[in-house]
C-alpha cells in the first residue's frame, strides 16, 4: 500500500459510537484539532442493542457525563419518546432515570452535532494500523487506503467492531454489528505496540414489525409524567409519545429452546468469547434457571418513523428458524414477523489493567482506549469513559496534567478505578451497588459534584455555571433558614403531623427538624411557614433531601475523607516494585501489572495487603527525604 | 478529619507500667470521656502540649486505674496527630480494661502498624527509623496473616461464615432488587428484612456477650473477699483453697491487685485477693487505704462479702454493702456456734445471693460452686462454641452490630441507607475473618437471580 501524509491533528479518535463521539466532542471543545474516524458516517452514535439511554447506575452515569459538559444527556432529552423514573420509593441514592430513545433521531441529531462543532472533522475511514511516528512521540493512525494522520494522541474506541464475528445457530461469519462491516487489521497493530486484547462477546433480540403484534393481548407499561431530563440544562417540559408493553416466556418458549440447545454455537462450543453475566441470551436464563416458570420481555419501539420493535430480554443466538418458533409461542406474538434477527457477536478488546485511571495505555503514551473496547458494555459506560478519555487525551495533547476522578466523586470514577484497579473478566456493567459511597453520587447532584471539575476544564460554559452556583446559593441559604424558622405547636400543625402518623408538638419546634421526619414533606410545611422564599423544583429536592439524609451523608463523607487521605498520596507508575524489599511476592507482581496511581489503588489491588500498603508507606517516605 | 484510634503501646506482659496511645483528631475528647485529673481546673481538652496530668481513669463501672496522662499537640508527637498516652499500672486485665473504656468512647482498635503508619503518612518518620520500623510492621503483617488462618478453622470462623452468608444474601437480594427494577425480581419483604436482620443480631450479641465470659474462663474471676476483720475471711479462704482442694499456680503481675491465691472452683477459677476494711477514718494514711479498696470491689469481678451470723450489721458492714456498687456480689454468711444476731432481712434486701457457710462441717462450698458457675453463666459453657478473642475482635462484632441496628432503623426511612448499612455491617465482619465484601456480593447477585436483557 502506498501511504501518504493525509493531515496532523491533536487528537484522532477511532470508532465514532457512544464512547468516539464523547470523546471527539471533548477534544475538539477543549481546543484541540480533532478527527473522527467511523467505518461507516450511517453507522454514528448508532445503538445497535437497546433503544434505550439510562436505567439503574447508567441514568447515573448520564447524568454526571452532562454535569461534567458530556453530551449524552442533552441528546437524550432531545430524541427520547417515553421516560421512566426507575426505583422511587428505594431512597433517593438509587432513582434512575431511563429513556426510549428514536434511534435514528438520535443518530441524526449527533451526526449533525459533530458536523457542526469547531476544531472537528468526522471522516469515514477504516483505520488499519496506530504506530509511533519516527519520533517516538506522536502516534499515527493509518487508513485502508493508505492516508497516515500524525497525531498527538490516539484514543480507540472501536466498541465491538474489531474482528467482529456475528453467530446464528450454526452460522458464523465476519461482521461488525448491525449489518456494519468487521474492522480487521487494527487489532495486529495494537499487538504490536504490546497491547494484548482477548475476545469478548454480547448478544441482541431480534426487531420485530409491529403490526405483527397483537397488542389487546400485552401489558402496556406508560412513561412517568413529569418528565425528569437527563440534562440540567434541558428547561423546555418533554412528552411521553409512546406506551412500552410487557410479554412473557412461557414453558412453550423454553420447551423450544432446550430441544435446540444443541444448535446453539455457544452451547456448542462454538463461541469462544465470554459473554456479559447480566446480560444473559436467553438461552442462558432457561438453562442456568430453569426452575423459573417464565422471564418477563419488553417490546420497545425503535422510533417514532418506523414499525420495528426492539424485543427486550430475549436475546439469542439460536438457528433463525429456531428464533421464529420460540418468539410465536409467546402471547401476543403468535403471528410474530422478525425484521433483523437476534445474534451473537465476538469481538476484540483490551485487558483495561493495561490503562492507567487517565485511560491511557500504560505501553504507549499517548494513546487512550475507551468504551466496549476496555471491556465493559453499555453505551452509557461507553460514553462515560470516552468523556473522560477525550479530555485526558485534550490534555496530554496540550502537555498539562490529566483528570483523574476518584471513587468518592462519582459513577464515572468508579467504574474507571474498577477497570483500571480490578480489571474485568467479563463485560463490565456499572450497577448501583458497585458504589459504597452511592448515598452521596446521587443523579440528583451530579452537577454538584461534577460541574465544578466540567467549568475548571472549559466544557461548562460561564452561564450554566453561574446558574449552578445560584442553586446552591440557594439551597445553602434555605437550608440555614429553615434552622432557624421556629414552628409553635398549633391545631393546624398538629393535625398534619397526627394524620401523618408522627408525633404532635408540644412546644416550638425548627421547620429543619419537621423537614427530616420522614414521614412529612418540605412543601407539606408550606402553609405553616410564610416567609418562604419562591424556590425551583430542583432547589427544593436538594432542601429536603440534603436535611432527611443529613446523617447518612455526614456518615458517608467521614468515609470519603478518610479514604482521600491515602488516595492523595501519589505513585509513580515507574515505582521500582521489584527493588522494594518487605513487599510480598504476590503483592509484587500484582503491584507491576496494574501500576496504581495512589497508594489509595494500590490498597484496593486484591493481593495486596494493609502489611503491603506500610511497606510502600516507608518506602515512600524514604524517597522523599 | 483523621479516624482515632487507640492501642496499648507497650509490649504485653507483667511490666510496671502500661501506656494506652490515643491518637487522632479526637484524641483529646477521647480521653477526657475516660481520663479525669486530679486537679480540678485542668483537663486534657485544654493541656498544652508534653503535659503530664495526674488522675484516674474510669468506665462506666466507675474507677479502673490511677494514671497519668500525657498530651502531645499535633505535630509535636509520634504520629504527627493529637496524641494522650495513659500511663497505667501494667497487667493486662487492667490495660485491657482501660483499652476497653477508651474504645468504647470513640476511638478505633489500631491495626498492625497504624501508628508507625501515620507517623510516615504526616512526615513524621526519618530515613533510619524508618528503616527499622519496616522489619517490625512487616512482621506483624506475618502474625495477623498466621492468626487469619487459624481463625479459619475454628468455631468463630463457621459462626460469623454463618452470619455473613444470611448478610450476603439478603444485601443481593436488595441489590438485585434495585439494580435491576424492571426484571421480575422478587420485592424484598420489609417484614422479611427485617426479621433476618435482627436475627444476625441477636447472633452478634451473643458472641459480643459471650466475649466476657471468654475471657472470665481464660483469666479467671477477679474476685475480692471483703469484710472486716475476724468475721470469717480466713474461714472462707481456707474453705476454697483448703488443702484438700487444687491451688491453681498464682500468675504475678498481671494484675495491680495483690492475688493471694488462684483458687479452681468446679469449672470457675477465681483469683481471690483481700482488702483492707471499708470504714470511716480521719487517718490521712488509712483514708489512702480506704478509698484504694472502694476502688478494688469496683473494679472486681465478684465480691464475696463475709458476714458473721453472730454479731449485729456494724456500721463498716453497711459501709462495705454500699461501696460494692454494681459489682457482682455475694453475701457470704459465716454460721458459729453460737446464737445468730444477724439482720437477716437487711443482708436479703442488699444482697440478690446468700450462701452460709460453716467451718465446722465444710458446708456451703458446692453451693458457692454452683452459685459462682451460674453467676457467670459457666455451667454451659462449651470451649468449642465460638468465641471472639480479642478487643479487635469484639470491636469489630459491635461494629457491625451497630451498622445493622442503623439498617433496621433506615427500614422505615429509606432502602438504599438500609443497603449501605448492611454492606458496612458486612465490611466490619469479614474484616474479623480478613474477606472482601463487594465483590461477593455482586457474585452472588448473578448466582441467584435471573436479571438482565
Amino acid at each position: 500500500m502506498v501511504e501518504y501524509l493525509a493531515a496532523e491533528y491533536d487528537v484522532a479518535v477511532i470508532g465514532a459510537g457512544h464512547a468516539g463521539c464523547e470523546a471527539a466532542l471533548a477534544a475538539a471543545r477543549l481546543g484541540c484539532e480533532t478527527v473522527l474516524f467511523s467505518l461507516s458516517l450511517d453507522a454514528v452514535a448508532n445503538m445497535p442493542c437497546n433503544p434505550s439511554i439510562g436505567g439503574t447506575a447508567k441514568g447515573h452515569l448520564v447524568r454526571e457525563i452532562d454535569a461534567l459538559g458530556g453530551e449524552m444527556g442533552r441528546m437524550a432529552d432531545k430524541t427520547l419518546i417515553q421516560s421512566r423514573m426507575l426505583n422511587r420509593g428505594k431512597g433517593p441514592a438509587v432513582y434512575s432515570l431511563r429513556a426510549q430513545i428514536d434511534r435514528v433521531r438520535y443518530h441524526n441529531e449527533m451526526k449533525h452535532l459533530l458536523e457542526r462543532t469547531e476544531h472537528l472533522i468526522v471522516k469515514q475511514a477504516e483505520v488499519v494500523e496506530v504506530r509511533k511516528a519516527q519520533d517516538g512521540i506522536l502516534l499515527e493512525a493509518v487508513t485502508r487506503l493508505g492516508a497516515v494522520y500524525r497525531c498527538r494522541s490516539v484514543i480507540v474506541s472501536t466498541g465491538t467492531y474489531l474482528n467482529g464475528k456475528i453467530y446464528v445457530g450454526e452460522c458464523s461469519y465476519p461482521s461488525g454489528p448491525d449489518g456494519c462491516q468487521a474492522a480487521t487489521h487494527l487489532t495486529a497493530s495494537l499487538n504490536r505496540l504490546g497491547i494484548a486484547t482477548r475476545r469478548f462477546k454480547t448478544g441482541t433480540p431480534a426487531r420485530i414489525l409491529k403490526s405483527s403484534i397483537d397488542f389487546s393481548k400485552l401489558e402496556e407499561q406508560p412513561g412517568d409524567e413529569p418528565i425528569v431530563p437527563f440534562s440540567f440544562e434541558t428547561k423546555l417540559p418533554l412528552r411521553n409519545v409512546v406506551p412500552c408493553h410487557i410479554v412473557y416466556t412461557n414453558e412453550r418458549t423454553h420447551e423450544v429452546i432446550r430441544q435446540n440447545l444443541h444448535r446453539s454455537p455457544l452451547y456448542g462450543g462454538m463461541i469462544e468469547g465470554i459473554g456479559p453475566r447480566y446480560c444473559p441470551s436467553i438461552e442462558d436464563k432457561v438453562v442456568r434457571f430453569s426452575d423459573k416458570e417464565r422471564h418477563q420481555l419488553f417490546i420497545e419501539p425503535l422510533g417514532l418513523d418506523t414499525e420495528e420493535m426492539y424485543l427486550q430480554g430475549m436475546s439469542s443466538s439460536l438457528p433463525e428458524e429456531v428464533q421464529v418458533k420460540m418468539y410465536r409461542t409467546i402471547k401476543g406474538l403468535e403471528q410474530v414477523q422478525i425484521m433483523r434477527n437476534a445474534y451473537a457477536i465476538e469481538y476484540d478488546c483490551c485487558n483495561p489493567l493495561d490503562l492507567l485511571p487517565t485511560l491511557q495505555f500504560k505501553q504507549v503514551n499517548g494513546l487512550f482506549g475507551a468504551g466496549q473496547f476496555n471491556g465493559t458494555s453499555g453505551y452509557e459506560e461507553a460514553a462515560a469513559q470516552g468523556l473522560i478519555a477525550g479530555i485526558n487525551a485534550a490534555l496530554y495533547a496540550k502537555g498539562k496534567e490529566p483528570l483523574l476522578l476518584d471513587r468518592a466523586s462519582s459513577y464515572i470514577g468508579t467504574l474507571i478505578d474498577d477497570l483500571t484497579t480490578k480489571g474485568c473478566q467479563d463485560p463490565y456493567r456499572m450497577m448501583t451497588s458497585r458504589s459504597e459511597y452511592r448515598l452521596l453520587l446521587r443523579q440528583d447532584n451530579a452537577d454538584k459534584r461534577l460541574t465544578p471539575i466540567g467549568y475548571s476544564l472549559g466544557l461548562i460554559s460561564e452561564e450554566r455555571y453561574q446558574a449552578f452556583v445560584e442553586k446552591y446559593r440557594q439551597v445553602d441559604e434555605e437550608i440555614a433558614r429553615l434552622d432557624k424558622v421556629i414552628v409553635a405547636p398549633s391545631e393546624a400543625v398538629n393535625a398534619l403531623l397526627v394524620s401523618r402518623e408522627t408525633a404532635p408538638l408540644s412546644t416550638g419546634a425548627r421547620l429543619s427538624e419537621l423537614v427530616r421526619r420522614p414521614q412529612v414533606s418540605y412543601l407539606d410545611l408550606a402553609p405553616f411557614d410564610e416567609h418562604r422564599p419562591p424556590l425551583t423544583d430542583d432547589v427544593i429536592e436538594q432542601v429536603e433531601i440534603e436535611i432527611k439524609y443529613e446523617g447518612y451523608i455526614k456518615r458517608q463523607l467521614a468515609q470519603v475523607e478518610s479514604m482521600r487521605k491515602l488516595e492523595h498520596k501519589a505513585l509513580s507508575p515507574d515505582t521500582p516494585y521489584q527493588e522494594i524489599s518487605g513487599l510480598r511476592l504476590e503483592a509484587r507482581e500484582k503491584l507491576l501489572k496494574v501500576k496504581p496511581l495512589s497508594i489509595g489503588q494500590a490498597s484496593r489491588i486484591s493481593g495486596v495487603s494493609p502489611a503491603d500498603i506500610s511497606v510502600l508507606l516507608v518506602w515512600l517516605a524514604r524517597g522523599q527525604k | 478529619m483523621s479516624q482515632t484510634i487507640a492501642a496499648i503501646a507497650t509490649a504485653q506482659g507483667g511490666a510496671g507500667i502500661g501506656v494506652i496511645r490515643i491518637s487522632g483528631d479526637n484524641a483529646r475528647e477521647v480521653a477526657a470521656r475516660v481520663f479525669t485529673p486530679a486537679a480540678k481546673k485542668k483537663s486534657v481538652l485544654t493541656a498544652a502540649g508534653y503535659t503530664a496530668l495526674f488522675g484516674r481513669v474510669y468506665d462506666k463501672n466507675g474507677a479502673i486505674d490511677e494514671a497519668v496522662a500525657l498530651v502531645f499537640a499535633a505535630p509535636k508527637s509520634y504520629t504527627g496527630e493529637d496524641v494522650v498516652e495513659l500511663s497505667c499500672h501494667g497487667g493486662s486485665f487492667l490495660l485491657q480494661r482501660v483499652l476497653a473504656a477508651v474504645l468504647e468512647n470513640g476511638a478505633a482498635p489500631a491495626q498492625a502498624g497504624e501508628f508507625t503508619k501515620r507517623a510516615f503518612l504526616n512526615g513524621k518518620l526519618g530515613l533510619t527509623q524508618a528503616e527499622a520500623v519496616m522489619d517490625i510492621i512487616s512482621a506483624n503483617g506475618e502474625q495477623a496473616a498466621r492468626a487469619a488462618l487459624a481463625a479459619h478453622d475454628g468455631a468463630l470462623y463457621h459462626k460469623l461464615s454463618g452470619i455473613v452468608a444470611e448478610l450476603v444474601s439478603l444485601s443481593a437480594s436488595l441489590a438485585a432488587w434495585i439494580d435491576f427494577p424492571e426484571e421480575d425480581v422478587p420485592a424484598v419483604q420489609i417484614d422479611a428484612l427485617s426479621a433476618a436482620l435482627n436475627s444476625c443480631c441477636a447472633q452478634l450479641d451473643v458472641l459480643i456477650a459471650g466475649y466476657n465470659t471468654t475471657r472470665i474462663v481464660r483469666e479467671g474471676i477477679h474476685t475480692v473477699i471483703a469484710g472486716k476483720p475476724n468475721v470469717g475471711k480466713s474461714t472462707l479462704m481456707n474453705l476454697l483453697a483448703g488443702e484438700t482442694r487444687s491451688i491453681v499456680t498464682d500468675i504475678p503481675g498481671t494484675t495491680r491487685d495483690v492475688v493471694d491465691i488462684t483458687v479452681r472452683l468446679g469449672s470457675a477459677v477465681l483469683r481471690l485477693s483481700d482488702t483492707a476494711g471499708i470504714r470511716a477514718t480521719d487517718d490521712p494514711v488509712e483514708c489512702i487505704g480506704v478509698s484504694l479498696a472502694k476502688q478494688r470491689l469496683l473494679q472486681a469481678d465478684l465480691v464475696l462479702a463475709v458476714f458473721d451470723s453472730s454479731a449485729e450489721l456494724t456500721d463498716e458492714d453497711k459501709q462495705l454493702t454500699e461501696a460494692i456498687g454494681s459489682t457482682p456480689a455475694i453475701a457470704v454468711i459465716n454460721k458459729s456456734d453460737l446464737p445468730t444476731q444477724i439482720d437477716r432481712a437487711y443482708i436479703e434486701s442488699h444482697y440478690k445471693h446468700i450462701v452460709e457457710i460453716s467451718a465446722a462441717t465444710g458446708s456451703g462450698y458446692q453451693q458457692l460452686t454452683t452459685l459462682i458457675e451460674h453467676l457467670f453463666a459457666l455451667e454451659n459453657f462449651d470451649p468449642m462454641k465460638p468465641v471472639l478473642a480479642n478487643a479487635r475482635q469484639l470491636n469489630c462484632a459491635r461494629r457491625a452490630r451497630a451498622l445493622l441496628e442503623e439498617a433496621l432503623g433506615a427500614l422505615s426511612l429509606t432502602l438504599d441507607a438500609v443497603c449501605v448499612n448492611i454492606d458496612c455491617g458486612l465490611d466490619a465482619l469479614m474484616e474479623l475473618t480478613g474477606e472482601r465484601v463487594s465483590d461477593t456480593v455482586i457474585e452472588s447477585v448473578f448466582e441467584r437471580f435471573c436479571v438482565g436483557k
